[in-house]
C-alpha cells in the first residue's frame, strides 16, 4: 500500500492503496463517494466518468498511481450542497430513470457545458456518446440540456 | 503487487524498462482493462504518459512529429494536425469516446497492436516512421514494417515508440479515413480504411491505401493500389479495386462482423473512397 495524494471534489485527500488500484474502487470504497458507478467495467459504458484534471475519463480504466497531485471531480462535486442547475433539468425533463447512467452523463455534460457553455445540439450527443443509457433514451435528456441551455440565454 | 514506476526522462524510463516483466503504460485504456485482476498483472508497470522526450506535435522539415504519449484528444485539438492532416484528427474522433479519447495514446495503440486499431491504418497510408528507443540508442522504423504478425511489433524487448513522423502533405495530397462499426461512438471497427494519393487530373499518384479489422495486422492493399496507380480513374477501375482489395485481404469471422462481410465492405469502402478522391461520392 502507498499513500497517494489528490485533490478530490475541491479538497486534498491522502488515500492508501496499490499503486494499479481502479480510481473508481478508491473513491468508492475508501473516500465513500458511491455517485460513480461501475456498469461494464472496461471503458465501454461511461456510468463511471469523472474529471481528471477538468476532462472526462472512465475512473474504471485509471490507476490512482496516475493520479498522485491531480484533480478529480465527480458528481458529488458538481452537485456540491445544492443540486446543479443542470441536475434539476435533467429531473424535471424525465431525464433519469434508473439513474445508473445518470451520474457520468450528469459529469460529461457539465464538462461540456463548463467549456462551451451554448453546445450545438452534434456537440451535446457527442459528449455523452461515450455514456450508455439504456433507460430513457437520449432524447430527454438532449431536451434537458436545450431546456437549461435556452434558460440560460434567457436570463442573460 | 504491481510495481508503478513514473521515470521523468527517457534514459530514466529505458532502465527502468529493461527490468524482468516490465511493460510500458500510458493512458492505460487497455491495459486496465484485463490487468486490475491479480492474476494478469504484470510485475512493473512503467509509466511514459509524463515523458518530456514523448509529447508534443511539432512541424518537422515540412511534416509533423507527433509524440507518442500525445492523446487522441490532444490530435483532435492540434490546429497543425487539422490543417495538415486531416484525417488524423478524424480518426483521433472515432477512437472510443471522449473518455477513451482523454487519456489513449498515439504510441499505446501501436504497441497495443490490435488488428482493429483505428490508427494503424492511417500512420500506414500516410507513410509515416515510427522513431523507436532503446538502450543501445534509437532507430526509425517505416510504418509498413511496424507490424509483423498479430499482436506483434517491431518493437524489441525494452524498446519503446518516441514518436511518429509523418512526411510532408501538400494540397494536392487526398487524404481519406472511413470506420465501419456498429455505432458512431465507442465501436471497434468491422472494417477502417485510410487512404492517400496525390491527384493529377483524373489519375491518382502515390496511391497507399491500408486497413485494418481484415487481417492479423494492419495492411496494405497493394493489388487495389497497382491496379489504379496512375491510370484514368473510372468508375468500373474504382470497383476493380474494391474488389482485388477484398481479395487480398484475410478477414475472420469474429463477435463483431464475419469475414464475408468485411470483404463485402472492404470493397465497397475502397471504390468509394477512390471516387471521393475525384469529388464523386464520400
Amino acid at each position: 500500500m502507498t499513500t497517494w495524494n489528490v485533490r478530490v471534489n475541491g479538497r486534498e485527500v491522502s488515500v492508501e492503496a496499490p499503486p494499479m488500484a481502479r480510481v473508481l474502487d478508491v473513491l468508492r470504497e475508501s473516500l465513500g463517494l458511491t455517485g460513480s458507478k461501475e456498469g461494464c467495467g472496461e471503458g465501454e459504458c461511461g456510468s463511471c466518468t469523472v474529471l481528471l484534471d477538468g476532462r472526462p475519463t472512465c475512473a474504471c480504466l485509471v490507476p490512482i498511481f496516475q493520479v498522485e497531485g491531480r484533480e478529480l471531480c465527480t458528481v458529488e462535486g458538481v452537485a456540491g450542497t445544492e443540486l446543479d442547475p443542470l441536475q434539476r433539468v435533467m429531473i424535471e425533463a424525465g431525464g433519469v430513470q434508473c439513474g445508473a447512467c445518470t451520474p457520468g452523463i450528469v459529469v460529461s455534460l457539465r464538462a461540456l457545458l463548463d467549456r462551451d457553455p451554448r453546445p450545438t445540439r452534434a456537440a451535446v450527443r457527442e459528449s455523452i456518446a461515450g455514456n450508455l443509457c439504456r433507460c430513457t433514451g437520449y432524447e430527454r435528456i438532449l431536451r434537458a440540456v436545450e431546456e437549461l441551455v435556452g434558460s440560460e440565454e434567457a436570463d442573460a | 503487487m504491481t510495481v508503478a514506476l513514473r521515470p521523468t526522462s527517457l534514459s530514466e524510463a529505458l532502465d527502468a524498462l529493461g527490468a524482468n516483466g516490465a511493460v510500458a503504460v500510458a493512458g492505460c485504456t487497455d491495459l486496465m482493462v484485463v490487468d486490475h485482476a491479480p492474476a494478469r498483472a504484470h510485475a512493473t508497470v512503467v509509466d511514459l504518459s509524463r515523458l518530456p522526450e514523448l509529447r508534443g506535435v511539432r512541424e518537422d522539415s515540412g511534416g509533423l512529429w507527433i509524440g507518442a504519449a500525445t492523446t487522441f484528444a490532444e490530435l483532435r485539438e492540434s490546429k497543425l494536425v487539422r490543417e495538415r492532416f486531416p484525417i488524423v484528427a478524424e480518426m483521433a474522433g472515432t477512437i472510443g469516446a471522449l473518455q477513451i479519447q482523454n487519456r489513449a495514446t498515439v504510441g499505446g495503440n501501436i504497441a497495443n497492436a490490435s488488428p482493429a486499431g483505428d490508427s494503424l491504418p492511417v500512420w500506414m497510408a500516410l507513410d509515416a516512421e515510427v522513431e523507436i528507443a532503446g538502450r543501445s540508442g534509437s532507430r526509425r522504423v517505416p510504418y509498413d514494417e511496424m507490424h509483423r504478425a498479430y499482436r506483434e511489433t517491431a518493437l524489441a524487448p525494452g524498446e519503446l515508440i518516441v514518436g511518429l513522423r509523418l512526411p510532408a502533405a501538400d494540397e494536392a495530397l487526398e487524404q481519406r479515413f472511413r470506420k465501419v462499426g456498429t455505432r458512431a461512438a465507442q465501436a471497434i471497427s468491422k472494417v477502417v480504411v485510410a487512404l492517400a494519393a496525390r491527384v493529377h487530373g483524373d489519375e491518382l499518384h502515390g496511391l497507399r491505401i491500408a486497413a485494418g479489422s481484415v487481417a492479423p495486422t494492419p495492411v496494405r492493399l497493394r493489388a487495389a493500389e497497382a491496379l489504379v496507380e496512375g491510370q484514368p480513374l473510372t468508375p468500373d477501375l474504382a470497383a476493380a479495386a474494391g474488389l482485388a482489395a477484398a481479395r487480398e485481404v484475410t478477414p475472420i469471422d469474429d463477435v463483431r462482423s464475419t469475414a464475408d462481410y468485411r470483404r463485402f465492405v472492404l470493397a465497397r469502402t475502397v471504390r468509394r473512397m477512390l471516387l471521393a478522391c475525384q469529388g464523386g461520392e464520400a
